[in-house]
């Protein structure tokens, strides 16, 4: 392929390479500048194309630099708007609203998000200095300072829960969510499995087997370790103060929980509803639409301690064992007893293996664990994190992994 | 350097019907000698474009599969302890080095997938299958091979590709890949193909099709697919169907509406999606297809 007919003067050639390059490399910024990862490698070898004939097909172009310059599906389908508009100015199709997880990240939309990130992401930050590790936030960045994967959606990672406003954006934030509990799920489950493949030699087998050789160790036995199944026991506080973060919680819970390991979910406000069942439910939309119905509270306030003391007294010895981690997710606005909720709490702690305790609220600019019941609950608390936005629940993983 | 037409026609001779796209990726992949990440739907095809792209180059098919867990020892190589073992009683008495030396070397050495992979004569296509279900660290280890194609064995030091091999990665997305194993790679995604394209790949890979037939599962399949199923029929149960069709010798699905009903469990794999697609939603979707 060749494109070039006759051989014109060799400084017109150069002046028609540099332009093209020119076009080349801002075509190049157009992809970066919306989402693309194309580094130094791929614009040489994009170059590389223009020079071997490619220029001179814009079909055939299209097609090569969109198997060049695409990573993933996203960029796949959007490579062709992006590419008509540059090259052969066409006007790019508007895109309807996102359907799949990832692709919050890619939809024009989202840039119109009021940028209220400020303030709960001063606090956010202060607030997971107190969770043990963050590595997991850090990984996600690849070597060149690219963020990746569910992380790509940024612009909403940071912004409150209770700052979405639009049925679209909770929406949204709801499909997010859902990824990154997908995403989190397969890496603990695999770090489950890693956890369990140390295998040790079984010495007195392998002596034993090895009798008929003369007791060389021909052959070695190894021991596998005994699978230990952790559990993870789910408080989700469906009261009206929480209402802007309950929906969230329950997809976040839901992907988490589903197919995942040992189990349990339970909702309070009022009373305590077990709704572990309605987690199971495959689809999320359902599992929501059963979820909401129980989360629906009285409307009179918070009894934590009471729930708790439910729990500890019905639940507590069938669904709680040594291994395993009781997660509560709760602004710990307690309008019942205080002190029965630091009881009830210590009678919880010395049951389970860990408490985490997660709060919208802590993102907050200027909160402070001042309420009765959150000051009752702390001294009996491992992790007291914040949970208000989308990059706080990520921070959570290191810990997860942990259990 | 072959051109797309030429590609595509070699493809289809091996037996895989091959998109216009599709044919223009794997001729990016001779001329930048990068990987090919194919992504896409369990069922679509993935793995047939390396053994299609086998026959296309007339060379050896070598598969790594992946899976939670794969380490460097089953992906490259191994050390044959137990003739190592048997080595070192064998020479009990000589020189320490000389039976060290002996014992590290080629004879000693199993060679897993991707070394026999970059020790070939003739360059093999490296299908690394579903990369997704293998771990971050292994995906990190296989960074270096890709870009240099080389490894090293601390024993005998580094290897370097005698020819470099053509590469396949296939993903089902069930894991977030890094970007910099993506950036590495040409990217191309397979969707399941539209109705004209699979009634072709029936009538290639199903003898005793005809031309109506094929179009007539191809729509049929196509409405399927729009059905809320939990496990949406891939290409090769589409196979499986057609086959199953022609060795009940049913020449048109409209005179066989029984026959295509209880045949469907080639294509419904779960207890929930069979239940879901009963006799009368069989007979809806027959009566879309013309």
């Amino acid at each position: 392929m060749s494109c070039c007919g006759a051989s014109p003067d060799l400084d017109d050639i150069n002046e028609v390479s540099r332009l093209v390059s020119r076009k080349l490399a801002a075509f190049l910024r157009t992809l970066r500048d919306s989402g693309f990862a194309v580094g130094l490698a791929e614009g040489q070898d994009a170059a590389t194309l223009m020079a071997a004939g490619y220029a001179a097909r814009p079909g055939l172009l299209r097609s090569a630099l969109k198997h060049l310059l695409s990573t993933r599906k996203a960029d796949w389908d959007r490579f062709d708007g992006i590419f008509d508009a540059f090259w052969l100015g066409k006007r790019v199709r508007s895109r309807s609203i996102a359907t799949g997880a990832a692709k919050p990240a890619n939809n024009p939309s989202l840039k119109s998000l009021p940028n209220q990130s400020a303030e709960p992401r001063a606090g956010a930050e202060t607030a997971i200095d107190q969770i043990p590790s963050v590595d997991g936030v850090e990984n996600e960045r690849s070597g060149d300072g690219r963020m990746e994967g569910a992380s790509r959606a940024d612009n909403l990672a940071e912004v409150d829960f209770r700052n979405l406003a639009d049925p679209q954006q909770v929406e949204l934030a709801h499909l997010a969510a859902a990824q990154l509990a997908r995403v989190m799920r397969t890496r603990l489950t695999r770090r489950d499995l890693a956890r369990r493949r140390g295998y040790r030699l079984d010495l007195r087998r392998t002596i034993h087997g090895n009798i008929s050789h003369g007791g060389v160790p021909l052959s070695l036995v190894r021991r596998q370790r005994k699978p230990k199944p952790l559990r993870l026991v789910v408080l989700l506080d469906a009261s009206g103060s929480m209402s802007m973060y309950t929906g969230v919680f329950l997809r976040f819970i839901h992907g988490v929980l589903d197919e995942f390991r040992e189990a349990e979910a339970f909702l309070f406000h009022t009373r305590l509803a077990h709704v572990s069942d309605a987690m199971k439910e495959r689809d999320a939309g359902r599992a929501l639409d059963r979820l909401s119905i129980m989360a629906q509270g009285a409307g009179g306030g918070t009894r934590i301690g009471e729930c708790l003391q439910t729990f500890n007294r019905w639940h507590a010895a069938r669904v709680v064992h040594s291994r395993t981690c009781v997660m509560i997710v709760s602004d710990g606005y307690e309008t019942g007893d205080a002190a029965l909720l630091g009881r009830e709490m210590a009678a919880l702690g010395r049951r389970c293996r860990r408490i985490a305790w997660l709060n919208p609220m802590m993102g907050w600019r200027g909160y402070a664990p001042e309420a009765r019941g959150i000051k009752a609950a702390l001294p009996h608390v491992d992790l007291y994190a914040p949970a208000n936005t989308l990059a706080s629940l990520r921070a959570l993983e290191p810990y997860l992994a942990r259990l | 350097m072959k051109t797309r037409d030429e590609i595509a026609r070699a493809l289809g001779d091996a037996g895989y019907i091959a998109d216009g796209e599709l044919a223009i990726a794997i001729a990016l992949m001779q001329q930048l000698r990068r990987p090919l990440l194919l992504e896409g739907e369990a069922g679509v095809g993935k793995t047939e474009v390396a053994k299609a792209l086998a026959a296309v180059h007339a060379t050896e098919l070598i598969r790594l599969q992946c899976y939670e867990g794969l380490d460097q020892s089953a992906a490259l190589y191994e050390w044959n302890y137990q003739r190592q073992l048997l080595s070192i009683q064998a020479h009990r008495g000589a020189d320490a080095d000389a039976v060290e030396d002996q014992i590290f070397s080629e004879k000693y050495l199993l060679e897993r997938p991707l070394l026999a992979a970059i020790r070939r004569e003739r360059s093999p296509v490296l299908l690394i299958d579903e990369i997704d279900r293998a771990d971050d660290e292994f995906e990190a280890f296989l960074l270096e091979l890709l870009s240099d194609f080389q490894v090293t064995i601390p024993e005998l030091g580094t290897i370097r590709a005698t020819a470099i091999p053509h590469v396949v990665l296939t993903s089902n997305g069930t894991r977030e890949l890094s970007d910099a194993l993506r950036r590495r790679c040409l990217y191309h995604y397979v969707d399941y193909p539209d109705i004209d394209r699979e009634a072709r790949i029936i009538t290639t890979r199903v003898e005793g099709t005809s031309a109506s037939l094929a179009l007539q599962i191809a729509r049929m399949v196509e409405c399927i697919r729009k059905e809320e199923l939990r496990k949406v029929p891939g290409v090769a149960e589409t196979l499986d169907w057609a086959a199953a069709l022609v060795g009940l010798e049913v020449k048109d699905l409209h005179d066989a509406p029984e026959t295509v009903h209880e045949t469907l469990m080639c294509l419904l794999k779960t207890q929930e999606d069979k239940a879901r697609v009963s006799r009368e939603v069989t007979q809806r979707l027959l009566g879309r297809v013309a």
